[in-house]
């Protein structure tokens, strides 16, 4: 296996993209992430994406991309890992790279949500689950947080302000981020009085629905960031047969794989983009990432250490919270940030001198895990 | 849903039927080619349990397609009795009366009909148990 780097990252403001189909936010980041990139060719192209076909009705999003970017004669496929298609899709292309198969592969991540009504969104977002068993209850994906989130607050006595504290640490991270969906600030307070969307879950602690493409060169001519690890790891499909619902199994296995391959401890992270889809999964994944003990996640985020000058600054962009969740395309975008925090290419959302980044990004109620260490060279 | 797909799960869901592990002794649902705790292939159909405890619960708000005149509903995560776990929806109950530890017993109620097939969908729902006198 030899190293892979990070050569071009390009993001599109995450929104309500009226003016722009699939194709038109896929193109846009993955033209600029060539241009930037400089590589000679391209070798393959992974397309990281959830929902094109509830949505869109629109499959086959390999060669359909590749025409659309003029790229003929390469293999070109889709990724599929509900919203952790973009963390695996980056896994595939990087060990294909590694492998010394393929140079240089382009992953773009794109998602187009706003087209379909809200409904129909929440029946897309609810295919990450069984549809015999869970989703036919009726079940969503912000419903199964919230069976997390009552166990949570009942066996670890955390606090509803403290939870929520992710979701406004997010928010404050993601003011001056010029491709975050809501950049502005949002106080505990505001969060906990907005209305419920799942009991305990308030509306302003749930990722919204937005439209947006990231796009990756991955090649193995040396650069300045390099995959110190890629990892994937899944876990029961059905949260109802897992020991322990509150100990992310799929985080645990992935992140411990991830810290070995990069020769790294938690304590080695300078900062993380979480996958936040609510703020219980971003405070069960600060513990089984292994950054602080279970049941103690909670406080440790609301005692500011997350912040952007704390111990282990987390969604330095803003997180899915703040930035958005383009669900297919989130774990993309959560690499390029970290890829941009490292070349100190952050802008107003820079955090200082940090040497290694990682990013997280869960499938379904954390069923897969994708895990990516970067490191600056 | 079409009509195949909904008849192939009726036995399951009109009967609470899962599986037991003829090795391990897990109480297995739904029904699969192993057990995912042992992963023995010998599995034994069997009775689930109709009553059980409230682990957790919620209260959906803003349901996917189909579920929308339902709302706002209730789905719990329950331990039955037998020991399995299962997730779904609790009638028969204000939210505000929800609780962890709440007893509460399967009964057989219409889920969801479906546009695209006509199919009325019957299944299991969760009620709270009120004790004899």
């Amino acid at each position: 296996m030899r190293p892979v780097y990070i050569a071009g990252v390009a993001l599109t403001p995450i929104g309500e993209h009226w003016e722009l189909s699939l194709r038109d936010l896929a193109c846009e980041a993955a033209l600029k992430a060539l241009e930037k990139a400089e590589v000679e060719r391209i070798d393959a192209l992974y397309v990281a994406n959830m929902g094109a076909a509830p949505l869109q009705s629109q499959l086959h999003l390999g060669a359909l991309m590749a025409d659309a970017l003029g790229l003929y004669g390469l293999p070109a496929m889709r990724v599929e890992a509900a919203q952790a298609s973009g963390g695996v899709a980056v896994h595939e292309a990087h060990l294909a790279v590694a492998s010394g198969l393929y140079d240089s592969i382009l992953v773009v991540g794109v998602e187009k949500m706003s087209d379909a009504l809200p409904q129909e969104v929440r029946s897309a977002l609810a295919m990450a689950e069984d549809q015999e068993y869970t989703a036919y209850t009726g079940v969503t994906d912000v419903g199964l947080c919230a069976l997390l989130h009552r166990l949570y607050m009942e066996r670890y006595e955390a606090k509803p302000e403290e939870i929520a504290a992710l979701a406004a640490i997010s928010h404050e991270h993601a003011v001056g981020c010029p491709h975050a969906q809501y950049p502005f600030r949002v106080s505990v307070e505001r969060i906990l009085s907005s209305p419920m969307e799942a009991d305990p879950i308030h509306m302003l602690e749930c990722s919204g629905i937005g439209d947006g493409a990231a796009a990756l060169v991955l090649t193995a001519d040396r650069g300045d960031v390099e995959i110190a690890a890629s990892t994937v790891a899944v876990d029961h499909f059905f949260l109802t047969e897992r020991g322990d619902p509150l100990i992310l199994e799929a985080v645990r296995a992935a992140s411990r794989r991830a810290y070995e391959r990069a020769g790294i401890s938690p304590r080695d992270v300078d900062l993380v983009e979480l996958h936040d889809s609510t703020t219980i999964m971003g405070i069960l994944s600060l513990e089984d990432l292994g950054f602080v003990e279970k049941g103690f996640g909670a406080r440790y985020v609301s005692e500011g250490n997350v912040r952007r000058g704390g111990e282990l600054p987390v969604n330095t962009f803003g997180g899915l919270k703040a930035r958005g969740n383009p669900v297919g395309a989130t774990g993309v975008y959560q690499v390029a940030e970290i890829a941009l925090q490292l070349l100190g290419e952050a802008g107003r959302c820079q955090v200082e001198d940090a040497e290694v980044g990682l990013a997280e990004n869960l499938g379904g109620i954390a069923s897969t895990a994708s895990i990516t260490i970067l490191r600056r060279r | 849903m079409s009509a195949p797909r909904y008849w192939r799960e009726i036995k399951y869901r009109y009967r609470l039927m899962g599986e037991l592990c003829t090795e391990c002794g897990a109480i297995v649902f739904p029904r699969r080619s192993l057990c995912p705790h042992c992963g023995c292939r010998e599995l034994e159909e069997c009775k689930l349990s109709e009553t059980g405890t409230v682990l957790s619960w919620t209260v959906i708000q803003h349901p996917p397609k189909g579920y929308e005149k339902y709302a706002p509903y209730v789905i719990a995560l329950i331990k039955l009795d037998d020991g399995a776990q299962i997730l779904s929806q609790v009638v028969d109950v204000e939210p505000e009366e929800m609780r962890v530890g709440l007893r509460v017993e399967a009964t057989f109620r219409r889920v969801r009909e479906d546009g695209s097939s006509g199919i009325i969908e019957y299944g299991y729902k969760f009620r709270p148990i009120i004790e004899e006198p």
